[in-house]
């Protein structure tokens, strides 16, 4: 027999809420499921939050149920959506998923089967949005010290991580389990996670805020590669200067060779670039990947450059060089002997890196909670339960996460992507296995969640939450939850 | 006074009625006067039950005296009547039947009230069960308390002895030393289908086995009445032979307690098998009928 080291050994609380007077442990709930200890603090874990889904964007909002006892009669509540945060997963121990609820939407009688999966499956997709270096591909990212995850494909103008899944959860230490869920768990709650990626950076990941590397916060994306930021704005410095470079770790453009600035007319300079050639005015690899000139690791932008080629360039040729993001910019004129000195920059110039920094989108991370709903859930939702499944497939059902839109995956299962900003505060939760806690809600036709063998018995009305649910406001942005897609 | 909350459910027949631990599903059949003073007297008894029962906590939580019982309220009365025929020979306390009790009861408030042609009171799945003649139930039986597939159906007549139904197991709110997922046990009362079903739960087992992690009660639940005793946190893969031999186990304390008239029969569940007591003989609903009916689990 083994010995169960996952109990806490702090201190308990007694609850007062009924006369039992359960002592409770912290992270543990009293005899009624219903009032846990909370870092010693006793919380009642069963509010349920429900989505209000206000019409106007002022966000007023309308009360929930007018006074008055309930009789029995199915509500027409159009303006709520029931949410799983909070619905619990075992309590009470007889109702099939812990509340089924109807409502009647757009004139059909809607149930929401609401309950929370655990996910032992699920991870979170992470985009930075950023052209600095994080790490190599596949290198494995790191919380304190824990492999959680690696670095993936990247994508446009962003660096993508793949973090959880079932082999970090499950599969390695204890250790690593337990700082996999907390960190997946946090990032889906739209906290901040410092990752350390092997090789890399370090990087501090908040789903809907700017992700901060090696200590400094990202502020844009980059307008575009190097090149394309040639193509982009050759027109605005036909005239102004006589040439450019826009420093990319990607591909760098040189306005005097590239296509744009051939079509203008605009004349060799004699510039000789590092890196490799790859078509007239794009170059690759002009210096190692980096956090600092257009994700490189320079900080000189002349490092970039070899000495100019004196039959084409002329002492007082002018050149700007510029990032891809217009963070970095400087001025230059030739001197007598052909060398680049760095000048105070032109007023008409200065305005064309800051249009390159007006059009840099925000940099952003997202985080995508992706996880899949497998056997036992669906059997808390219907009796048979590859009816729900097909039902998710041919439309019949939509899948909400907190009252999210989802992206459900084509193929087996029902795996399901979801923005968490999307989802109202600490929406996901946590079971020792080590395995996340996530809301996920099927949205039906009652006679559809009839006719697969829905739990008809334990159906029942939005307004006979009314006094275990919490109101929250829903953000104007979201889509009406209860349409189909 | 700290009132319960008392609600109809939103099918508008049956009666929900929750205080602290206590959550019930409350439904009477009969003409409209009789059910609404049948529910008018489940929600009287219900009002302070709760504060009767915690004022015999301590003696409550015990381990039970076979011969001498020194509680003093109805319910604690027949909890430690419960759990008395078992006490002589396992570590039992009155708590073990204390779902069914409160459902009694409830029941008897109910019954005692009002002409009924059936009524149940259940109790997080342990259930008291009243029919007049000719009446009958048709109970879907679980195999995990924290799920919720049908394992199979039974009816349940006036004919029938067993007037109780109560399913223990590792995954129910209350812990059990034992690793069965589900036993549901049928018994002449919902008190002693409450006490037996911990019990045989509590024989599905496999000692000793290192895929069964366990854990003292009173590290998870410091007033817990099992105190010190090993409950199941997890069970791990088992063998075919092992799920046998532990639901055989089960099954043959099933069989005694079905010889000493304690039980009227036992449904055992373990990691997807299944093994039966006295229950192949009774009548299944057909599926049809499942639909119609209450399904009662």
């Amino acid at each position: 027999m083994l010995p169960d080291t996952t109990a806490a050994a702090a201190d308990k609380i007694r609850c007062d809420a009924c006369p039992v007077m359960c002592y409770i442990k912290p992270g543990a709930a009293g005899a009624c499921d219903r009032y846990a200890n909370h870092n010693g603090e006793l919380v009642r874990v069963d509010p349920h939050v429900v989505l209000e889904r206000t019409v106007s964007h002022g966000g007023r909002l309308v009360p929930f149920q007018a006074g008055g006892d309930w009789d029995g009669k199915i509500v027409h509540e159009p303006n709520v959506f029931v949410t799983a945060i909070g619905a619990g997963t075992t309590y009470p121990d007889y109702k099939p998923a812990p509340f089924i609820v109807s409502s009647e939407i757009d004139g059909v009688d809607m149930v929401t089967v609401v309950t929370e999966g655990i996910f032992s499956y699920c991870g979170v997709k992470v985009k930075i949005d950023t052209d600095r270096y994080l790490g190599p591909e596949t290198a494995v990212v790191r919380v304190q010290g824990e492999a959680v995850g690696h670095v993936t494909t990247g994508e446009y103008g962003s660096q993508m991580l793949s973090l959880g899944g079932v082999h970090h959860l499950t599969g390695g230490s204890k250790k690593e389990g337990r700082v996999t869920c907390d960190a997946l768990m946090d990032l889906s709650n739209c906290k901040p996670v410092e990752l350390t990626i092997d090789g890399g950076a370090t990087v501090v990941v908040q789903a809907g805020y700017p992700p901060v590397v090696n200590g400094v916060a990202e502020e844009r994306m980059r307008v575009g590669c190097g090149s394309a930021t040639i193509g982009m704005f050759a027109k605005q410095w036909h005239g102004k200067v006589d040439e450019v470079v826009v420093v990319d770790d990607h591909i760098t453009g040189v306005l005097s060779e590239h296509q744009a600035g051939k079509l203008l007319d605009i004349p060799d300079t004699g510039i000789k670039m590092k890196g490799r050639r790859s078509t007239p005015g794009r170059y690759f690899q002009v210096a190692e990947p980096g956090t600092g000139w257009g994700g490189t690791m320079i900080s000189d932008p002349l490092s970039v450059l070899g000495p100019f080629d004196p039959k084409e360039a002329r002492p007082g040729m002018t050149m700007l060089m510029v990032s891809t993001t217009g963070e970095h910019a400087a001025y230059f004129e030739l001197d007598t002997a052909l060398k680049p000195v760095e000048k105070e920059m032109p007023a008409d110039l200065k305005f064309s890196v800051e249009r390159i920094k007006e059009n840099c989108e925000p940099a952003l991370c997202t985080v995508l909670f992706m996880g899949g709903a497998g056997g036992s859930l669906r059997s808390g939702v219907t009796e048979n339960p590859v009816r729900l499944t097909r039902s998710v497939k041919d439309a019949l059902t939509r899948v909400t996460s907190g009252g999210a839109p989802v992206y459900v995956w084509p193929g087996g299962g029902i795996t399901f992507m979801v923005d968490v900003t999307r989802l109202p505060a600490g929406a996901f939760g946590y079971v020792p296995t080590p395995a996340l806690v996530a809301p996920i809600e099927f949205t039906l036709k009652l006679s559809d969640y009839a006719a697969l063998g829905g739990h008809m018995d334990h159906v029942r009305p939005l307004a006979s939450l009314k006094d275990s649910a919490e109101v929250r406001q829903m953000t104007p942005q979201q889509p009406i939850p209860g349409s189909r897609a | 006074m700290r009132l319960p909350q008392i609600a109809m459910l939103a099918d508008g027949r049956r009666l929900n009625l929750q205080d602290g631990p206590i959550d019930l599903i409350v439904e009477a059949r009969g003409n409209e006067a009789n059910i609404r003073a049948a529910y008018e007297a489940a929600a009287r008894r219900f009002t302070g039950l709760l504060d009767e029962l915690c004022k015999e906590l301590v003696e409550l939580r015990k381990p039970a005296d076979p011969l001498v019982c020194k509680l003093h309220g109805r319910v604690a009365r027949r909890m430690h009547a419960a759990v008395a025929p078992f006490a002589s020979e396992h570590f039992i306390t009155p708590m073990a039947a204390v779902a069914g009790a409160v459902a009694e009861e409830i029941l008897g408030a109910m019954v005692g009230a009002a002409n009924l042609q059936r009524a149940y009171v259940n109790n997080g799945g342990d259930i008291a069960l009243y029919l007049a003649d000719d009446e009958r139930f048709t109970v879907g039986l679980m195999d995990r308390p924290d799920q919720h597939g049908l394992m199979r159906t039974t009816i349940i007549d006036a004919d029938d002895p067993a007037r109780g139904i109560a399913t223990s197991g590792r995954h129910g709110r209350s812990f059990s030393l034992g690793i069965a997922d589900a036993v549901t046990v049928l018994a002449r009362t919902a008190a002693r289908a409450d006490a037996a079903a911990t019990i045989v739960a509590n024989a599905v087992d496999l000692p000793g086995h290192p895929a069964i992690l366990r854990c003292p009660a009173h590290d998870l639940q410091p007033d817990s009445d099992l105190g010190a005793r090993l409950v199941t946190r997890e069970v791990g893969d088992l063998s075919h032979s092992e799920i046998e031999q532990a639901l055989e186990a089960g099954a043959h304390k099933a069989r005694v307690l079905l010889a000493q008239g304690l039980i009227e029969s036992a449904a055992l569940r373990l990691h997807g098998e299944t093994r039966t007591v006295a229950l192949e003989a009774r009548p299944a609903a057909a599926p049809r009928q499942m639909a119609r009916e209450s399904v009662m689990q």
